[in-house]
């Protein structure tokens, strides 16, 4: 146990500090998963093991039986499942696409160069960290209007472009990139746009992945914020959220769409974890 | 006339100079500005989204709090009046305001510990088990807002979890209507958002960990540290500051946002405004009244009390080990 729980041999570690801090991490790691196990079982339940007393956490009888439902239900509806699950991966793939460009074109200057406003620049950004999207919702409402872009994909795309959070950990993480490989650069007569695109950006893959996560989490659980009203612009979550709202009727579909929903963003994280890790370790603020 | 034309010559004489300095100041900005136009050029798409649908809407949101606003005719200037009505008249609003400010000191002080604490636990695991805690601790919040699980667990009907078990357990006779009771509301929509928030600053937190300089703790050891509770404040906390100072931001920050899962949990509007908060008045005012500048009050008022907090907590969180 104790070779478990302190393999680096550090000092000043009592075993019983050891196992009552792991057996800590074990209870809270029940009360965060068990949610999440729940719902695995639910959607493989019948309908009636959904409706028993006393309800069980574990299905007994396993059965596909949600999941046709599901696709029945979805094969009905006047617009059909793949153009929610189009629209859903649209919205995702090019939103991803833009902020990893825009925001990274944006970073580079803001870690490596000196021009007047950037500390200004910079301040602003974190300071946008400190408050909830929600404060700007009717001026942005007013504004995608302005542009005629409601009941629109980019009313969804180009805001998500400017995603504070992705330029202030990418900013962050390309301050570690060694200046000498940028000056050498310089004397080979790169431009500026080159040595962005062939130089810091191959070095800072890193936090593309942290950002592409980030965002695809914001974009793949996105209901439209409110900005999409013809149905057949509406997103997957959407969908979900209309199926979970069904009552008893759709119990069963509801738990086969969450698990739907919720495996492919833990599958990405599982692949990117230790990528994510790397560019956290310089998310610090410094004064 | 002499003595005062001599007055001007001198004032002229000592303006000169400072004229010239600071058009050779401007020039000397100038220089610089052009020195950096690549710099600016790769800048400018990015923030001209972020000042688009960020800085321009926060300053819009104030302009419009002093109007009356309804989104057909043009905004009429009102002076304080959204204000006094938020603060005097809307006993909804207060009970909001509670509730955010309820959970900006519970959930966010708990998950910012919780963060931390599960993330220096989570550091001493070996690599492979390392990995696997984090998912463990992360899933719910990177899950994809399925916070509607907790509807199944807290269904008012025996069939919930929560009321099969305690049934079961014979500690209640029959089922409670756990949403739609003004008493529990409040304490589970605590208990979703704690879940849900081991997020982004827990990452920076197991992150930040990996990097504090071993060395230090072997220097540390020499110098009579003598267990892991000093370790942890004296070379740990003091090695991490910049990542605390990231973290609180993150959790502060997605304490006083709570307005899905409460919507999603408790309905909206929930049973008589239990679990009403500051957002999610915002979001009747703003999208189904259309109020547009008493919402916009409404948004600055919460700006105001984030921007605030966050400012706050920061200087505080200089201190730690000092």
């Amino acid at each position: 146990m104790a070779a478990i729980l302190a393999p680096r041999k550090r000092v000043n570690r009592s075993l019983s500090g050891s196992v009552s801090l792991f057996l800590l991490l074990l209870l809270f790691g029940a009360f965060m998963v068990l949610p999440l196990i729940y719902a695995v079982n639910n959607a493989f339940k019948p309908l009636d093991e959904i409706f028993t007393f006393p309800p069980t956490l574990f299905v007994k009888n396993p059965t596909f039986s949600n999941f046709t439902d599901l696709m029945n239900l979805l094969g009905n509806t006047w617009v059909p499942f793949t153009r929610y699950a189009f629209n859903t991966i649209f919205i995702t793939g090019l939103g991803i696409v833009g902020h990893v460009l825009l925001a990274s074109a944006a970073a580079y200057p803001l870690a490596k160069h000196v021009f007047p406003g950037k500390g200004f620049l910079f301040q602003i950004v974190v300071l946008s960290l400190m408050f909830t999207p929600a404060v700007t919702a009717i001026p942005n409402y007013m504004i995608l209007s302005w542009l005629g872009w409601i009941d629109t994909y980019w009313a969804v795309i180009i805001p998500a472009f400017a995603y504070s959070l992705g330029l202030y950990l990418m900013k962050q993480f390309m301050e570690q990139i060694p200046d000498a490989l940028l000056e050498a650069a310089k004397i080979d007569g790169a431009s500026e746009y080159r040595i962005w695109w062939t130089i810091v950006m191959p070095n800072v893959k890193p936090a593309w992945l942290t950002l592409i996560i980030l965002l695809f989490q914001m974009l793949w659980g996105s209901d439209g914020n409110g900005y999409i009203y013809s149905e057949q612009l509406k997103t997957l979550h959407y969908a979900a959220g209309q199926i979970v709202q069904g009552g008893i009727a759709r119990a069963g579909a509801g738990a086969a769409v969450a698990l739907i929903l919720m495996s492919v963003p833990i599958t990405l994280f599982v692949f990117s974890q230790s990528r994510i890790i790397e560019t956290m370790a310089s998310s610090g603020m410094k004064d | 006339m002499p003595q005062s034309s001599v007055r001007n010559e001198q004032a002229a004489v000592a303006q000169a100079p400072a004229r010239s300095r600071l058009g050779a100041r401007l020039s000397l900005l100038w220089q610089q500005i052009k020195a950096a136009r690549h710099s600016y050029f790769l800048m400018a798409p990015y923030m001209a989204l972020f000042f688009l649908f960020t800085v321009v809407p926060v300053v819009i949101s104030i302009l419009l709090s002093f109007t009356y606003f309804n989104m057909l005719e043009f905004p009429k200037f009102i002076g304080w009046q959204n204000y006094a009505r938020l603060f005097l008249e809307d006993d909804v609003f207060l009970i909001a305001i509670k509730n955010t400010i309820l959970f900006a000191i519970i959930t966010g002080p708990i998950s910012y510990i919780a963060c931390f604490v599960f993330a220096w636990i989570i550091n001493e695991l070996p690599p492979k088990l390392r990995a696997f805690m984090t998912l463990v601790f992360y899933a719910p919040s990177i899950s994809g807002n399925v916070y509607f699980i907790w509807l199944m667990i807290f269904s008012g009907d025996r069939y919930g979890l929560a009321n099969g078990v305690l049934i079961k357990l014979g500690v209640i006779l029959e089922p409670i209507l756990w949403l739609k009771t003004e008493a529990y509301v409040m304490p589970i929509i605590i208990l979703v958002q704690l879940w849900l928030s081991l997020g982004t600053g827990f990452l920076a937190f197991i992150a930040g960990l990996q990097t504090v300089d071993r060395t230090l703790y072997e220097a540390g050891a020499v110098d009579g540290i003598r267990n892991r509770w000093q370790e942890l404040w004296y070379i740990t906390l003091p090695s991490m500051r910049p990542q605390l100072m990231f973290g609180a931001v993150i959790q502060l920050t997605a304490s006083f946002a709570v307005a899905d899962v409460s919507i999603a949990l408790a309905g909206f509007p929930s049973v008589n405004y239990a679990a009403e908060t500051v957002v999610t008045h915002l979001i009747d005012f703003g999208t189904n009244r259309f109020e547009m500048g008493y919402a916009s009050a409404i948004a600055t008022v919460l700006f105001l009390l984030m921007v605030g907090t966050n400012l706050l907590v920061q200087k505080l969180l200089r201190r730690v080990g000092e």
